[in-house]
């Protein structure tokens, strides 16, 4: 990306005719904006939504990935982390919340549980959300390590750097 | 009797057991010891009326779980209560006896599956018998708003029953996400 050019700074240079502008695509400024301000929507049903938590809070610090700004509303969130088991009776309240949430939007699937079901196999859990939601990016562990989140986040920034449409884009 | 319930011997009976034999008698069936505080299965006919004396008269006026148990897997527990196949559980505590706990257990057979509601003595208990009978199928006469708690409204089967199976009977497969109220 030619933002960070040093001499895009230089505007005020006498020779005026070099380094003080630089062309891109707008699709890439757009893109680039939107995988450096991920905001997350989080859905924490169960233990894995501890190590969420500790990935957002200070010792491992979402924020450097841009993704500090958690919204409890997903009408404002781009990014739905499910983090745990997910019952029956919860997966209506899941999809509708997943329809809430403005395009694009992305979905993490955090943990065991929540990609397959995990050690769960009983009457009435859910055996993998993405039966009902599309989900862009797996993560693997019981639980996960917080590290693992934050792959997991850049996973989705770089399928976003490359302008990939997220798997729940409806292409017209 | 279980493993932490140990047998009473004379010499050192609480008092609240005292209490309660002289009321109940022959009602109940059986006594234990266990962890600073005794044990006592009672006939179903007299458990209200036990569980009301308790409250009001002996100050165990803090409802800490109603619960219930499926023993049908348990000949020798089976066998004691003339095969009551359901065991519906009542943890008590008080602040101010030593004895502070106090567990009622009063044995339901299958053919009769109901007890009657305690949510009058305590309001608390509303919630734990939608969830008992939720999970075991067991109906409280008197309750006042006997639905379920944990699983969908249009759920069938209880599913803490011993014969319902784990991956349960196609609920899972056939729940209709539409039709939900969220
Ligand atoms: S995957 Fe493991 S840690 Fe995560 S919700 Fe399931 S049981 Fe809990």
């Amino acid at each position: 990306m030619g933002l960070a050019n040093p001499n895009i700074e230089s505007g005020h240079r006498a020779d005026q005719s070099e380094g003080n502008f630089v062309t891109t695509t707008i699709d890439k400024v757009v893109n680039w904006g939107r995988k450096n301000s991920l905001w997350p929507m989080p859905f924490g049903t169960a233990c894995c939504a501890i190590e969420m938590m500790a990935t957002l809070a200070s010792k491992f610090d979402l924020s450097r990935f841009g993704s500090e700004a958690i919204r409890f509303s997903p009408r404002q969130s781009d990014l739905l982390i499910v983090s745990g088991r997910i019952s029956i009776k919860m997966m209506p309240v899941l999809k509708r919340i997943y329809d809430q949430m403005p395009e694009p939007k992305w979905v993490i699937s955090m943990g065991a549980c929540a990609s397959c079901g995990g050690v769960f196999d009983t009457y009435t859990l859910i055996q993998g959300v993405d039966q009902f939601l599309p989900v862009d990016v797996y993560i693997p562990g019981c639980p996960p390590r917080p590290e693992d989140l934050i792959d997991a986040v850049m996973q989705v920034q770089r399928q976003i750097h490359k302008g990939e449409l997220p798997k729940g884009a409806e292409v017209a | 009797m279980n493993e932490e319930e140990k047998e009473i011997t004379e010499e050192t009976i609480p008092r609240v057991l005292e209490q309660l034999r002289e009321k109940f008698g022959d009602a109940l069936l059986e006594e234990a010891e266990s962890q600073n505080g005794v044990v006592v299965v009672v006939n179903k006919e007299k458990s209200y009326l036990l569980l009301e004396y308790l409250k009001t008269e002996l100050a165990y006026s803090f409802l800490v779980d109603v619960t219930a148990v499926d023993n049908s897997n348990l000949e020798s527990e089976l066998m004691k209560y003339d095969y009551a196949r359901f065991m519906v559980i009542y943890q008590l505590y008080t602040f101010e006896e030593e004895t502070s706990r106090i567990r009622v257990k009063v044995p339901v057979h299958e053919k009769e599956l109901k007890i009657q509601s305690v949510t009058d003595l305590w309001k608390g208990a509303n919630w734990l018998e939608r969830e008992t009978y939720d999970m075991f199928g067991i109906d409280f006469e008197g309750h006042p708003d006997l639905r379920r708690i944990l699983m969908p409204d249009d759920f069938e089967g209880h599913p803490l029953q011993k014969d319902y199976p784990l991956r349960g009977r196609g609920e899972r497969e056939s729940f209709n996400f539409e039709k939900q109220n969220v």
